[in-house]
């Protein structure tokens, strides 16, 4: 195992993010504070309670979410493109590091940056609305297993584009939808009922359902499943990652 | 002599359908500097690529340190350093950071005093905090050499180093070679320019259009390309060379209108001024002399167009 290797690529990628801490940081929270204010302030003053909690604290998870989801595909999917892209992939591909070993590197990098996100985004958060979390160890095990599995999406994703569009492409118009209509900023039964049958099919809801579950005990699908459904996602992306690299598609010619 | 980097049978077919490489076998020796010298698109690239790891060969066999490179690619790339022929660099990193990243990615922890040592043979020690950006190209040829050595490889892969490098800086990367040559390292180079062949190297390896088509000492080339051919034309033309200069090497040409003399500029002396003056005291009018040199570049050209 190339444990320096593996380090070398976190630390890489780490450096980037804090190179750039306006674009990496402080934009996610700017947009967060923006969301509270229009919503929670605007709305919240309209929507009193969401299954018994109150709406600025009921979109709380949701926020978290949206910005981890996007941050981590984002952030993953720029990470390994970036190197194909300018050619620095050729050292990559001449080291004496296996595929697993570079996807750790990368991921793990992705994905303690949007964990980092998240977790300020909740700090910003407990500014304007009152925080409980009823069950933390599992509010961090959604959180670290989103990051980790929306990463390694990212990661594929950067590999398969071939241009910047591409890379833009999945995060503006796959992620943002579904998380928005994934039930961020309300309840599932506040829908009318045909609807809330399409919401079913939507993999972001259960993601959302079962974190929100971690903070209030209030979900709209059983958390056994939400887990479940993470579990297999990760499980796909995992497979898929395997197989790009075992075959070198758009990676070695 | 022990074989450090066996190419057995290798070729390569790009998706494309193009044949890149056709049967390439090739047996660098431990501790030699190989120049290997073709036109563009002949396929120097693809078979450094293979090699290192970069492209996947359609067929063949690549052996480093005795290492297979597909099914023991950690121990045949652990001593593999490679410079690309395109100026590939994160512009926004810092030259320190991305040459300590290069040894990291080798599996080797940070030594500041190797990377100071390295930096500074190629002056870059002075430009280790700047961005990759602010470098000028002939700097960021040296940053992608730096690294590459910072891993200390033992075999080293240079394709074409001096690209758009000025005359000053040749002379010092090929002093950073020849460096490298007394510690042991291997160094394989591609080049178009066959001076720089044969200032370093000690064997060359011509290659086209995906072939080998020799791999020969120096030496032994330089010895072809050292013959030179004088070329005597004579003022009235001759049945045969008379006898008091029959101690030369002297044979008839263009129907007895000129002599032509071979010798070897490598001798201390080439006997032109004794010819010369035997030839008048023979009684023979010299009305123009020429040379024509026998160069690398020549055995070269023929070669690749011997291929055509
Ligand atoms: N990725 C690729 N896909 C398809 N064809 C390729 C690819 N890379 C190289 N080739 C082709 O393979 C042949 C050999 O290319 P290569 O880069 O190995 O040549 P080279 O000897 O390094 O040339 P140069 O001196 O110009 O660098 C060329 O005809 C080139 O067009
Ligand atoms: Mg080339």
């Amino acid at each position: 195992m190339n444990l320096q290797g593996i380090l070398a690529i976190y630390r890489f990628e780490m450096a980037r993010t804090f190179r750039t801490p306006a674009q990496s940081i402080v934009s996610p929270v700017i947009s967060t504070v923006l969301y509270f204010v229009v919503f929670g302030a605007a709305i919240g003053g309209r929507i009193e309670q969401v299954d018994g909690v109150s709406y600025g604290a009921f979109i709380v998870p949701g926020l978290i979410m949206l910005s981890v989801l996007t941050q981590s595909i984002s952030n993953a999917s720029f990470g390994i493109y970036f190197p194909k892209f300018i050619g620095t992939i050729y050292e990559l591909l001449s080291a004496p590091i296996s595929y697993y070993e570079i996807v750790i590197g990368y991921v793990g990098a992705a994905a303690t940056k949007s964990l980092m996100i998240g977790v300020i985004i909740l700090a910003t958060a407990g500014l304007f609305v009152p925080l409980e979390i009823a069950h933390p160890i599992w509010m961090i095990t959604f959180l670290v297993l989103t990051c980790v599995s929306f990463s390694l999406l990212g990661f594929i994703i950067g590999i398969i584009s071939n241009n910047f569009e591409q890379l833009q492409l999945v995060p503006l118009l796959v992620i943002t939808p579904l998380v928005f209509l994934g039930g961020s900023f309300y309840s599932v039964s506040m829908l009318p009922p045909a609807w809330q049958t399409v919401t079913f099919f939507n993999p972001v809801l259960y993601l959302i359902s079962g974190f929100r579950w971690s903070f209030y005990e209030v979900s709209d699908v059983d958390v056994g499943l939400s887990l479940l459904a993470i579990s297999v996602f990760l499980v796909i992306c995992m497979t898929v990652t395997w197989w790009i690299f075992k075959t070198g598609y758009k990676i070695k010619s | 002599m022990t074989t450090i980097v066996d190419v057995a049978d290798l070729t390569k077919t790009y998706g494309s359908g193009h044949q890149a490489l056709k049967s390439v076998s090739l047996a660098i020796q431990t501790g030699e500097i190989l120049a290997l010298l073709g036109p563009n698109g002949a396929g120097k690239t693809t078979l450094i690529s293979i090699i290192c790891g970069i492209v996947t060969p359609t067929s063949g066999r690549v052996r480093v340190a005795g290492h297979d490179i597909q099914s023991n690619f950690r121990a045949a790339r652990a001593v593999v350093g490679l410079v690309p022929q395109e100026i590939t660099l994160e512009p926004f990193e810092t030259v320190q950071n991305t040459v300590r990243f290069s040894r990291g990615l080798f599996g080797k922890p940070n030594d500041p005093v190797l990377i100071e040592k390295v930096l500074r043979s190629l002056s870059l020690w002075d430009k280790r905090k700047a961005q990759i950006k602010e470098l000028s190209g002939g700097m960021k040829r040296r940053v992608l050499i730096a690294k590459a050595l910072s891993h200390e490889p033992r075999v080293l892969f240079l394709d074409e180093p001096t690209a758009g490098v000025d005359v000053e800086l040749r002379k010092d990367m090929w002093a950073v070679v020849e460096g490298l040559r007394a510690q042991g390292v291997t160094i394989i180079l591609t080049t178009h320019y066959i001076e720089e062949a044969e200032a370093i190297a000690d064997r060359v390896g011509i290659i086209s259009k995906g072939e080998i088509l020799l791999v020969e000492d120096k030496a032994t080339l330089m010895a072809r390309m050292g013959r030179k051919e004088m070329i005597i034309e004579l003022q009235s033309p001759i049945d045969k060379v008379p006898e008091a200069l029959g101690a030369y090497a002297l044979t008839r040409a263009s129907a007895g209108e000129a002599l032509t003399y071979t010798y070897d500029t490598q001798k201390g002396r080439t006997g032109i001024t004794r010819l010369l003056s035997d030839i008048s005291a023979a009684g023979l009018v010299v009305r123009d002399v020429q040379t024509r040199q026998n160069s690398l570049e020549e055995i070269f050209v023929d070669l690749v167009k011997d291929d055509t």
